[in-house]
């Protein structure tokens, strides 16, 4: 009898603090503890941006007090080249790894695919523990990098060698630090490849009775489809680092190349390529920014189905689109290195393929305007975040079409363009994704309502904001401004970026402080919002049918049943303008 | 034969085979037998992890063999280095472990019998085997001068079979970990399952999807190590 009973239940529900907050193995609090990894993560990359910030805008002011806090690296209140790099480091490690692939799939992958699917948890719930845990500890292993001889490394968060492959000899930073950066993304990837491995599984295993392929979220796909690309690409960034750290302590030569000589030493490695590690990390890095975006495309035409009241349009063409984009992401990782002396032929097909993402890009883009079309748009502050989405990821998109081809390439690389490209794309929308979700299924998750007045004024100001962050960013780098440079007050021809400079850094602050009303919001909201009921935006997807917060396995022991596709929104002649996934199909009339 | 035990020990124990039990006997346990009964046997979801494990694994070895293809075009450096004769006996030995293991997992079905404790053993014996083959090979080339750092043929000897003992000697523990469960409790399962463990975080998968994932994972580092073994031998 105790065999029929457990049967109803993976896991009882833990009663202890450390088994049920801390070592859970419930996908619901595994998610919340990756959110709250990734928005203590994306704090900290925010002051890193601000320091650099601060630095390009006021390239002479001295900061005693920073002086104090880092007194290496702000020798006479100046912030130096190198402590400028550790920034430049630190702050894309963090928000691409730690931020941009946590927060859209370990957070709320985790947390939501499990219910949209009917499933009582993950396939694989102690792996799923597992994965957090070594995540959590790649970022101690990288934070750690502050504090060690040398502090942070200054290598990039692409880590080209020879510069990361050297140690000490080549800068401050790349001895311990560089190591530590190394074993910090090793960790990570084996942590990406137990979730993606748990999401895989999850997926095709545990789908609820009626849930077929077709009747899939749009989240869901987006969440598989990423989960693919991780289990694919991360493998090669660990084989990557495992030939780098061995590069950097026992003396091999995979990248490092003969002839070096630095710091007037001649450096006693022979034959590596550089060009080698460039392959292995953009095969990695380019699915990378998928795995950055796909989930935010999700929640994106979810939410948008959702408040236009509307179904999605052309649910299949969305699905193949996402694949597509996902399946073109392995095939385009060159156009990273059009400059770094690619046979002219290899460049042009990297080169057409990467263009080719434009195709499937622009279908989910004239989907979304298509959902869109004759809709009673309801404007809640996660609507206005995916439309704003929608936004960033056009204005993002149209300079990749610049970029991806290499005559323009070779003008623009190196420069602010890119940096504005890349910020728009892979960091705003996927944090304008991020944000959406947030204020979509936090009713869900924490089974109270986020203030939405609040909410609102979060919008305008950061959706104004980041594009009066990004546009004099394009601008600056259309007139040559350099990357990875702490000032440029030495160079004649960049005397009139100096203002814009300026203002992107003023930009850059008022915008960050605004994220301060999202996270009293996000708190207060926790503690003292509006309860939220079981279905508060007429949505239709499983989640929603159940209690917010819902219960430890779910569903409650019972199996729900589908019968609905995920965007049944409107249907003439049903009572209401939503039909749930598992209404069964006599309550609604024959459409 | 088979199909008597099956229905032997179905008749024990009625009480199992309730909602909670698929047909191959394990706890189906919530997600599994909440998701239809048709997908979703814990072994199906055991052997699709292991399938999805193994095509991360393949993605790792498909960069160091992209990497080693790359070095090796590269001008220079490059010196061939002559394998040691070892390799050969070690392949061998992991060869045959591939065949014991096959024969434990069929001797499984019958249960925790002397055949499936004699097989097991034999698989774990040849295992270890292989990796006290392959330190020979490391001690054979470094008595003859030449070192992970010597060339950058020799990095990728050391670094391909190295990440490759590595796993193998994951599955070594697998199996060190089935062969005490087989010690401790050496009654007989019969092809209706190891009664479930239930644990804090979720039922076992049951002794025979652990031997058949293990088994999975044995055979694929013996298929990879012949793979690396052909490319270091050929692709110099």
């Amino acid at each position: 009898m105790s065999d029929t009973a457990t049967a109803h239940a993976v896991h009882h529900a833990p009663t202890g603090f450390i088994r049920k907050w801390v070592f859970s193995v419930d996908h619901k609090v595994i998610g919340i503890q990756y959110y709250f990894l990734a928005l203590f993560s994306v704090l900290a990359g925010i002051v890193l941006s601000l320091l650099m910030r601060i630095r390009l805008a006021w390239p002479n002011e001295q900061w005693p007090l920073l002086a104090k806090i880092f007194p290496t690296g702000f020798e006479g209140g100046l912030m130096s080249p190198e402590f400028y790099l550790a920034m430049v480091t630190m702050h894309g490690t963090i928000m691409v790894f730690f931020v941009l692939t946590t927060a859209p799939q370990g957070g709320f992958g985790n947390y939501i695919l499990p219910i949209q699917i009917g499933a009582a948890d993950m396939a694989f719930p102690v792996l799923n523990m597992l994965s957090f845990w070594v995540t959590f500890l790649g970022l101690v292993a990288l934070m750690a990098a502050f504090f060690v001889v040398g502090g942070a490394p200054i290598a990039g968060w692409t880590a080209y060698p020879p510069l990361s492959a050297l140690g000490q000899i080549a800068g401050p930073g790349l001895g311990t630090g560089m190591d530590l950066w190394i074993i910090s993304i090793a960790l990570f990837c084996v942590a990406s490849l137990l979730g993606a491995l748990n999401f895989i599984a999850t997926l095709i295993n545990m789908r609820t009775k009626g849930l077929s392929m077709t009747r899939l979220p749009l989240t869901v796909w987006a969440w598989f489809t990423t989960a693919v690309l991780a289990l694919l690409a991360f493998p090669v960034l660990l084989a990557g680092g495992i030939l780098l750290l061995l590069d950097r302590n026992a003396d091999t030569s995979f990248f490092i190349p003969a002839g070096l000589v630095v710091s007037d030493r001649i450096i006693n490695h022979k034959g590596g390529s550089p060009l080698l590690w460039q392959h292995l990390f953009w095969f990695f890095g380019h699915p990378e920014v998928y795995i950055a975006i796909l989930p935010g495309m999700g929640a994106t035409s979810h939410i948008l189905s959702t408040f236009a009241r509307k179904p999605i349009f052309g649910y299949r063409a969305m699905v193949i689109a996402i694949f597509a984009i996902g399946l073109l992401g392995f095939f385009v990782w060159g156009h990273h290195m059009f400059v770094s002396g690619l046979n002219p032929f290899t460049a042009l097909a990297f080169s057409v393929i990467t263009l080719s993402i434009g195709v499937p890009s622009a279908v989910k883009t004239f989907n979304w305007l298509g959902t869109l079309w004759g809709a009673r748009i309801q404007f809640t502050t996660a609507m206005l975040f995916a439309l704003g989405f929608v936004s960033l990821f056009v204005a993002g998109g149209v300079t990749g079409l610049v970029l991806g081809q290499t005559s323009l390439d070779i003008q623009m690389h190196d420069t602010y363009f890119v940096v504005g490209h890349f910020h728009l794309i892979m960091g705003v929308a996927a944090i304008f994704g991020i944000f959406g979700a947030t204020y979509f299924w936090f009713p869900k998750m924490f089974g109270r309502m986020m203030n939405e007045s609040i909410g609102k004024l979060h919008f305008w100001i950061t959706f104004l904001g980041v594009y009066a962050i990004f546009v004099p960013i394009h601008l600056a780098g259309i007139t040559g401004q350099p990357r990875r440079y702490a000032q440029f007050t030495d160079y004649a021809y960049l005397e009139p970026t100096a203002g814009l400079n300026t203002f992107t850094s003023i930009a850059a602050i008022v915008t960050a402080a605004v994220q301060i009303l999202f996270v009293v919001n996000l708190f207060w909201s926790m503690f003292k919002g509006k309860k939220a009921a079981e279905n508060p935006w007429g949505a239709t997807t499983l989640e929603w049918t159940i209690p917010s917060p819902p219960p430890h396995d779910n569903f409650g022991g019972h199996v729900p049943v589908v019968h609905h596709g995920p965007y049944e929104f409107s249907v003439p002649g049903a009572p209401k303008d939503y039909i749930m996934q598992n209404e069964p199909p006599e309550a609604v009339p024959a459409h | 034969m088979v199909a008597t035990v099956t229905s032997t020990k179905k008749a024990v124990r009625p009480g199992a085979s309730g909602p909670g039990k698929n047909e191959h006997g394990f706890n189906g346990g919530d997600g599994g037998d909440r998701s239809g009964p048709d997908r979703a046997s814990l072994r199906d979801r055991y052997r699709l992890g292991m399938w999805i494990a193994l095509a991360a694994i393949l993605m790792m070895f498909v960069a160091f063999t992209s990497a080693y293809i790359y070095r090796q075009g590269l001008a220079g450096d490059w010196q061939p280095i002559d394998l040691p004769g070892v390799l050969w006996i070690s392949t061998g030995l992991l060869l045959a472990s591939s065949f014991t293991m096959e024969k434990a997992k069929r001797a499984l079905k019958g249960g925790y019998t002397p055949g499936f404790n004699r097989w097991i053993s034999a698989t774990v014996l040849l295992g270890i085997g292989f990796l006290f083959g392959q330190l020979a090979a490391w001690r054979g080339l470094a008595a003859s001068g030449i070192y992970l750092a010597s060339n950058p043929n020799s990095s990728f000897f050391y670094l391909l079979t190295g990440a490759h003992g590595l796993h193998l000697l994951g599955g070594l523990t697998a199996l060190g970990f089935i062969v005490f469960g087989s010690m401790r409790s050496p009654a007989p399962v019969g092809v209706a399952g190891y009664p479930a463990r239930v644990t804090a975080s979720g039922p076992g998968a049951g002794r025979e999807t652990i031997v058949e994932i293990t088994a999975m994972y044995w055979h694929f580092m013996d298929g990879l190590w012949i793979y690396l073994f052909l490319l270091l031998l050929v692709w110099r």
